[in-house]
């Protein structure tokens, strides 16, 4: 296990395209509270990693003044939870005080679009500036947690600066794993070996190795399911430094780690999806009209599955939870209802603990909170579903109630030609 | 017969004076489950609904009742405690229906568990019941189940009562019922479930549904594609329609690369020689469909 490929890539291997699977390191949102490039290396240089001397600035002057204070030439970074930044326009060596104002005047109070947002990007509130590095060589590590080996891995390439996907694509030799096997931590020897591999020899190779312990310590003690640099470099003096940090901290560990939740940026999230998180509603935004309220997830994504079947795409995933009260479920409502591309709504409630009285009454108090009219297909099923029933059918909303899945999807489709 | 449990076992929970504990442990009680004890540090000594005993330490819970099954229902913070107690008193079955425990406490426990004669199912799941002997350990509505010959297993709770429904619905009974956990680290795969229904004489076929994320419904694939595995087996994968990158729902539930897609599994699955289920309405026809071709109806 701890040599060679982790089994993922066998899987790929019979799969159709490229990707490095069960990884998790594509495409981070919604999965950890994701951090700032300036506030994961505040938490490197805590824990004696080295990184660039660099200042975060919230205006252009800001931005101006530190790249003078490096000499008038720097590198000026957006600070967003996206990748792909540097492909997108969101980082720029300037090599003037005057470039520096422009550069960072252009991206303050922007939206930066990469290919992990969508089309409205995510807003660029600060720059971070940094000193420029003197790069010899560029590599790849991160840390994440591995579904099958259950346990942390490193994932590292000496292909550093494009992305690991890419990487694992088109030459999937060229990936480095290291698994941890957690009774006994992260061992000298693998630190050792991760350096050797990545072609690091002498005082770079052994700090490369300390390096590798301290991310790995970064890692447990935040409680991540992702450390990622990309590139750590090699300075041409042999300094070995991370130039990039991103850091995913897992959202249910987050009651032990007060510090952190500190540095959750809320603008840089999907307003529905924070304000359903806030709810404590998972969530998640799509881009279909059927708007979707079910209680659980698995049964939320087989709905959404019958809907798009039904040539109805949802405009969201949506689980309510099991002990929802009338007040989270017109909650929930009131996040489908808000988000104007709704113009139907699904309801899938198979109720056990969720009664279905509540759950008709949320959606009654909902629908005159946001004095909605979009028609409803209601699907119920469980405790107190006559009850549910009656609620609904005495509201004056358009309502039409089905027994089945199969139900669901053809009223939907009737819905959607008017006749519902 | 079925897998895991029966008319022997003796089900402690943990968490028996909360909310949730407290609602369920009645639910099961009612379905006709033997609930012998119920374990809330603290409130050692105390009767919950006036008959079942309630202890501070499930070792003494074991000593005094003889459970031999135990059902989580404690907080995320101390879910991995309470797991870890059950190990340690020597209980061989746990069913841990917590959601939200910290990925990082999985890792170390996963460990310990392989390494007891412990078997964890979850955590994150409803449970498991075996109808046939009227005990359920879990949060599914009991009503739905109906005694006989299939085994269910899911990585969902709500998607496996409504398999369960359009099962009964055409009075196809279930053997037993499994659901292994929405998480990213669960204690007992699709595999380790499908060797059990493999290897019971009561159950004919199993109804399996996975969705995205990871690998487990490959490595499925992989045992159901083997020669050890001889029974008909209808497979639903979930989540055709989610977006990469995004977590529906279950922490484990999220598409990070080509074969955590629903695409990916479902040919993983076909190759093996399952039989796809078109779509969630799909569960209890395509199940008739099967058995019936295969006799077994």
């Amino acid at each position: 296990m701890t040599l060679g490929k982790l089994n993922h890539l066998k899987w790929n291997a019979t799969g159709d395209a490229g990707g490095v699977d069960g990884w998790g390191l594509v495409g981070q949102n919604g999965w950890a509270m994701n951090l700032h490039e300036y506030q994961a290396k505040a938490i490197f240089a805590r824990y004696g990693i080295p990184v660039p001397d660099g200042r975060r600035a919230l205006t252009a002057d800001a931005a101006a003044d530190a790249v003078a204070a490096f000499g008038g030439r720097a590198a000026v970074k957006a600070q967003v939870h996206a990748g792909g930044r540097g492909l997108a326009g969101g980082v720029r060596v300037v090599r003037s005080v005057a470039a520096a104002r422009d550069f960072a005047g252009g991206l303050l109070g922007s939206r930066l679009v990469t290919h992990q947002t969508d089309a409205n990007g995510v807003p660029v509130d600060s720059v971070l500036v940094e000193e420029l590095a003197d790069i010899a060589a560029e590599m790849y590590v991160a840390l994440t947690i591995d579904r099958e080996h259950r346990g942390v891995v490193f994932i590292a390439s000496a292909a550093g600066g494009t992305s690991i996907e890419e990487v694992a694509a088109t030459n999937p030799d060229a990936i480095i794993t290291e698994a941890v096997e957690p009774i006994i931590g992260l061992m000298p020897y693998q630190c050792r070996r991760l350096a050797m591999r990545l072609g690091l020899t002498g005082a770079a190779g052994r700090q490369a190795a300390g390096i590798f312990a301290a991310l790995y310590r970064v890692f447990t003690d935040n409680d991540c399911t992702l450390v990622e640099v990309n590139p750590l470099i090699v300075t041409g003096g042999g300094a070995v430094v991370a130039l990039d940090a991103k850091m995913n901290v897992d959202d249910d560990a987050l009651f032990r780690h007060a510090d952190l939740l500190e540095l959750r940026d809320r603008g840089q999230e999907d307003a529905f999806e924070a304000q359903a998180a806030d709810d404590d509603i998972a969530y998640v935004n799509l881009e279909g009209s059927v708007g979707c309220l079910v209680n659980g997830a698995g049964l939320a994504m087989a709905t959404l599955d019958v809907a798009n079947a039904a040539g109805a795409a949802p405009a969201n995933f949506l689980d309510v939870g099991g002990g929802a009260t009338e007040e989270k479920v017109a909650a929930a409502v009131g996040i489908i209802l808000s988000d104007p591309k709704v113009d139907r709504v699904l309801v899938n409630i198979f109720g056990g603990i969720l009664r279905c009285d509540i759950a008709a009454r949320g959606i009654v108090m909902a629908y005159a909170e946001h004095g909605a009219t979009q028609p409803l297909v209601v699907r119920m099923l469980g405790t107190n579903l006559d009850d549910g029933k009656a609620i609904l059918a005495e509201s004056g909303l358009n309502v039409t109630f089905t027994d089945t899945l199969t139900a669901a999807a053809a009223a939907l489709s009737g819905t959607e030609t008017g006749a519902g | 017969m079925g897998i895991l449990l029966n008319e022997q076992s003796r089900v402690l929970v943990q968490g028996i004076t909360g909310r949730e504990g407290s609602f369920h442990a009645r639910a099961c009680k009612a379905y006709g489950t033997q609930v012998v004890s119920g374990v809330t540090p603290g409130r050692g000594g105390q009767r919950f609904d006036d008959a079942v005993p309630v202890f501070d330490a499930v070792g003494a819970a074991v000593d005094a009742t003889g459970a031999n099954v135990s059902l989580i229902f404690v907080p995320p913070s101390f879910a991995a405690d309470a797991v870890a107690e059950s190990v340690d008193a020597g209980i061989p079955l746990v069913a841990c229906i917590t959601e939200g425990i910290p990925q990082q406490d999985m890792i170390g426990l996963y460990r310990y568990v392989q390494a007891s004669g412990t078997r964890l199912i979850g955590p994150n799941c409803p449970g498991l019941i075996n109808p046939g002997a009227r005990c359920k350990v879990g949060i599914m509505p009991g009503g739905i189940h109906l005694p006989g010959r299939v085994g269910v297993v899911s990585r969902s709770g709500t998607l496996t009562y409504e398999a369960v429904g359009q099962l009964t619905d055409l009075g196809i009974g279930q053997s037993s019922c499994v659901g292994i956990g929405g998480d990213p680290i669960i204690g007992s795969s699709f595999v380790d479930i499908l060797r059990l229904y493999n290897a019971d004489p009561d159950t004919d076929m199993v109804v399996f549904i996975g969705e995205i994320g990871g690998t487990m419904e490959q490595q499925a694939a992989e045992y159901i594609g083997s020669a050890e595995f001889t029974k008909p087996i209808c497979a639903l994968i979930v989540g055709a329609t989610a977006p990469p990158g995004k977590r529906m729902g279950h922490a484990g539930a999220i598409i990070t690369g080509e074969s955590a897609t629903a695409a990916s599994k479902m040919a993983a699955l076909e190759r093996a020689g399952a039989v796809i289920i078109p779509t969630p309405a799909d569960i209890g026809a395509t199940a008739a469909q099967t058995l019936w071709e295969a006799g077994l109806d």
